[in-house]
């Protein structure tokens, strides 16, 4: 009976290995079907998720390995008596000493790629000196707000600027920066493909840069809990090459300031606002 | 033995005064009772309950992500008969928020600490009764108010919706969700009640293992499971106070007008703008710094206790028992340096969680020493495969996949991609499924003889372990699976996002996954019901154990002991060559040669 117990408890660790060996095969590993991120520190981001992986998977087979011989063992056993023993000094000292070394390294390594992710001092500074748009969310929708073509994102909203709704348009090749900020509770900023998470915290504007290293459209969704329509916060972020990102934007000061006769209100609210600026 | 804890009694071990008087009637024995073991036994029952209306919630929820706003079985055509069974989405919220508040603060916390508490800790260090029994009667009757309060926060619309963990401002104001009005301020009455509960428990806990070992039981003579739940009651004690003041800081900006989590001007569902001048941060910091060694709270009792059971099973003495109690001793101080690892993605300074990583990343390192440990006591030992072993085996099993997914998790860049994903959900089912619980299992298994004197069936036993087992890792293997594609936690519908669609076939694979095992569970409760009344008579000792608490009758009359118990060695003396036996009591003084005689032990103190 014992050796049938060991071979069910075999069984799940095989499964476990077996299935997660199958996942990049039948999109049950990173999603787009496995797809690279779409971003270098992305990247960065997932071959730190592999060595983990097989660091975890090692001792993942070995720990059950050893568990379901050490039964096994334990089954079969015909002595009398257990072996009695209290313990090993040694093999505490090297099963201590070894994960320790392995954890620290693991803990150091990644430091870089937090710092290039989330310390403002390590952003890109050609993004952090224009920043593309502010991101407002708020329940149940994604707001964007760019400046008016030519200008700076200000603190706060131009009557030039221009706005839209659950579709962030970004240039594609530089790194770009948002201003993330929430209109009402607490929300959360996450871009699957490019391995981006930032909560919008109320009353605080968090700075995020990404750089997408190739152009597409990427699934926008928000990953903290805002009520009940948390699973509906749809949106899209469009990355796409410069001068067709620069047509979007004219196309979208135009829709928004066309007032009806053909002439575009923008040119001068935009001149009157440069004015009090200066 | 040269350290003598004085008893209050002093130093003699022969007659034994009744600590307070015996029971008279039936309610001052059976329901106002000050005795540890009927409390005990009150906590198991009402978590057994509890567990079930957790359960129910689970199940209601894997319902809607297998078979989206499809008529929910039972309660869709009867709550929502106008939606023609269909569930709302704010009624998914309270699903998820009441499992969770259910599972943690009215299952776990109180099966281990409440029954398994004051069930063995008297009875493992030799004590009659807790120190102060009146307060541990009021712990119990305490769980009642905590119960009312979730149970009217049902009935109020939405009920709470804010999940678990409760965050500002989408909890602190009324307006920001349906079911943030009055339901959310019951909410935090109950975890109030709940933590008043807890922590009078604590404390008699602590004072108890402090003050109330019998003669010669030193600290490094206690058994694993009284470690547990000293340090337990110990992290209860200083983490819990946090959560309470958040909760009455959270009540205060609901019902008082203060603003300590809320900031100025947020428009909330086209209400008038807020004027405050706080933060949410705050509350975060306040409530992980509490929830996170509550993470621990559900943990190292059970850590304690499944030592105790393995050794025992596998007939052999702990392996590294002093490396246990340091390793089990590191978790707990380093638990409370690490909750910001909840709040990596949160906005809080990320130089702070550069620090959090590296405190989290250590607090992985007992762990593993555990770990190791439990696999090297089985190791060379003689394994008897009965229901108690199984389930100590599970929980070793799941417990190494909980910790190393947790690895995953600690590594701040990787965690941004998992926080709140449902990997992060397979993480702390493996390790409160899948450890704590199949502890939970195992020891009410193990120490059922003891509480009722009568053994549990080991034919049900079993078959209710395969079934769990199966289920609970068909329900949360696929989990990990699910985070790494990106599926966010708390989603009514995740379908409606393109790169999720393809994964509701595995949805409902899950969710068989998950009715199976709580199907399975009736099983428990037949088994635990039958073998009250009709499962075979036990005796003292039924396991051939070590520690204390088998010395005395199954079940032990009022004030336990028949003499006050002297202790002259370690509780896992296994292996040994006393006599025809292979164990030596802690109550033994010295092995006898081999093949003499020896009826009980009790006799010879």
């Amino acid at each position: 009976m014992g050796k049938g117990w060991c071979l069910f408890f075999l069984f799940w660790p095989v499964a476990a290995v077996v299935s997660c060996a199958m996942a990049p095969w039948v999109g049950w590993s990173f999603p787009y079907d496995n797809a690279q991120a779409a971003s270098n520190l992305g990247i960065r981001i997932d071959e730190l998720f592999y060595i983990i992986l097989v660091v975890t998977a090692i001792v993942f087979v070995g720990t059950q390995a050893v568990l379901v011989y050490a039964l096994w063992r334990g089954a079969n056993n015909r002595d009398q008596r257990a072996s009695n023993v209290h313990g090993n000094h040694k093999l505490e000292l090297i099963w201590s000493i070894i994960p320790g070394a392995i954890l620290l390294f693991l803990a150091i390594y990644q430091m870089n790629i937090w710092a290039d992710f989330r310390i403002k001092k390590y952003y890109p500074e050609a993004a952090v000196k224009a920043p593309l748009a502010e991101v407002t969310a708020r329940q149940f929708e994604w707001r964007f707000r760019y400046p008016a073509i030519g200008k700076k994102l200000q603190q706060k909203p131009q009557p030039d600027d221009l706005y839209s709704v659950n579709e962030l348009h970004v240039p594609f090749g530089k790194p770009v920066l948002i201003q993330l900020r929430s209109d009402d509770v607490q929300h959360s900023f996450f871009l699957p493909a490019l391995r981006i998470k930032q909560d919008a915290l109320p009353g605080l504007q968090i700075p995020v840069w990404f750089e997408a290293n190739k152009p597409g459209t990427y699934d926008l969704v928000c990953a903290e809990l805002c009520g009940w329509g948390h699973y509906k916060m749809k949106a899209h972020v469009i990355v796409q090459p410069e001068d067709e990102y620069q047509t979007y934007l004219k196309n979208l000061t135009q829709k928004q300031f066309y007032d009806g006769l053909g002439t575009i209100a923008a040119k001068e609210t935009g001149t009157e606002s440069e004015a009090v600026e200066k | 033995m040269t350290v003598l804890n004085p008893s209050p009694t002093g130093l003699q071990p022969i007659l034994k005064p009744q600590a307070h008087h015996a029971p008279g009637n039936f309610i001052t024995k059976y329901i106002f009772s000050t005795d540890h073991k009927v409390i005990a036994i009150q906590f198991l029952f009402t978590t057994l309950l509890m567990m079930i209306v957790g359960g129910v919630l689970a199940l209601a929820v894997r319902w809607q992500l297998a078979f989206p706003w499809e008529s929910m079985p039972i309660v869709g055509p009867w709550l929502f008969a106008a939606e023609g069974g269909q569930i709302s989405p704010e009624f998914y919220t309270m699903l998820f928020t009441m499992h969770a508040t259910v599972m943690i603060f009215l299952v776990i916390i109180p099966i281990l600490a409440g029954t398994f508490g004051n069930f063995l800790i008297p009875l493992m260090i030799g004590a009659d009764d807790m120190a102060f029994p009146k307060l541990n009667m009021l712990s119990y009757w305490f769980m009642w108010p905590a119960i009312a309060c979730f149970g009217m926060s049902f009935a109020f619309a939405g009920g709470p919706a804010a999940g678990w963990t409760s965050y500002p401002i989408l909890a602190d104001l009324a307006q920001a969700a349906p079911g943030s009005g009055t339901a959310q301020t019951f909410w935090l009455l109950g975890v109030t009640f709940v933590g008043f509960s807890s922590m009078m428990g604590s404390i008699n806990y602590m004072t108890t293992i402090i003050n109330m070992r019998a003669p010669g039981m030193t600290f490094f003579r206690l058994p694993m499971t009284i470690w547990g739940l000293f340090i337990t009651a110990i992290l209860q004690a200083f983490a819990l106070p946090v959560l309470t003041a958040g909760g009455f800081m959270q009540v205060a900006d609901r019902l008082l007008g203060t603003c300590f989590f809320y900031p100025s001007g947020l428009v909330i569902n086209n209400a008038a703008p807020t004027v405050g001048g706080g933060q949410a941060l705050l509350w975060q910091h306040l409530f992980w710094f509490y929830s996170h060694p509550a993470v621990y709270i559900m943990l190292l009792p059970v850590m304690g206790m499944v030592s105790d059971m393995l050794s025992c099973m596998c007939r052999k003495p702990l392996f590294g028992y002093k490396p246990m109690v340091v390793s089990m001793s590191a978790i707990a101080s380093l638990g409370f340096i690490v909750w910001g690892h909840h709040m990596y993605t949160s906005g809080m300074n990320p130089a702070v969680g550069m620090a959090f990583m590296v405190a989290t990343m250590m607090i992985a390192l007992p762990s593993a020493v555990k770990t190791f440990n439990w696999t090297a006591t089985i190791w060379g030992g003689k394994v008897e495969f009965n229901t108690v072993t199984l389930n100590c085996i599970a929980f070793l099993s799941m417990f190494i996949v909980g910790g190393l997914s947790g690895i995953f998790m600690a590594a701040v860049p990787v965690d941004v991609y998992f926080h709140d994903t449902y990997f992060i959900v397979a993480h702390f089912h493996y390790v409160l499924f899948g450890a704590t619980l199949f502890g939970v299992f195992a020891a009410i298994q193990f120490w059922f003889p003891k509480m009722f004197g009568r053994m549990m069936n080991e034919k049900l036993g079993k078959t209710h372990f395969v079934l769990t087992f199966i289920g609970a890792n068909g329900t949360f293997f696929p989990m990990h699976f699910l985070g790494m594609q990106g599926m966010p936690r708390r989603y009514a519908d995740p379908y409606l996002h393109g790169y999720l669609e393809h994964l509701l076939p595995m949805n409902q694979f899950m969710t068989i996954s998950a009715i199976v095992m709580g199907f399975a569970q009736i099983l428990l409760f037949i088994n635990i019901f039958y073998s009250m009344f009709f499962g075979p008579k036990a005796g003292r000792n039924p396991w051939n154990a070590t520690t204390l608490e088998w010395t005395t009758p199954s079940p032990p009359g009022h004030g336990n002991f028949d003499f006050i118990p002297m202790v002259y060695h370690g509780p896992n003396e296994y292996a040994v060559v006393n006599g025809d036996k292979d164990f030596l009591m802690q109550t033994e003084k010295e092995c006898l040669p081999p093949s003499e005689t020896v009826t009980t032990d009790i006799e010879k103190t």
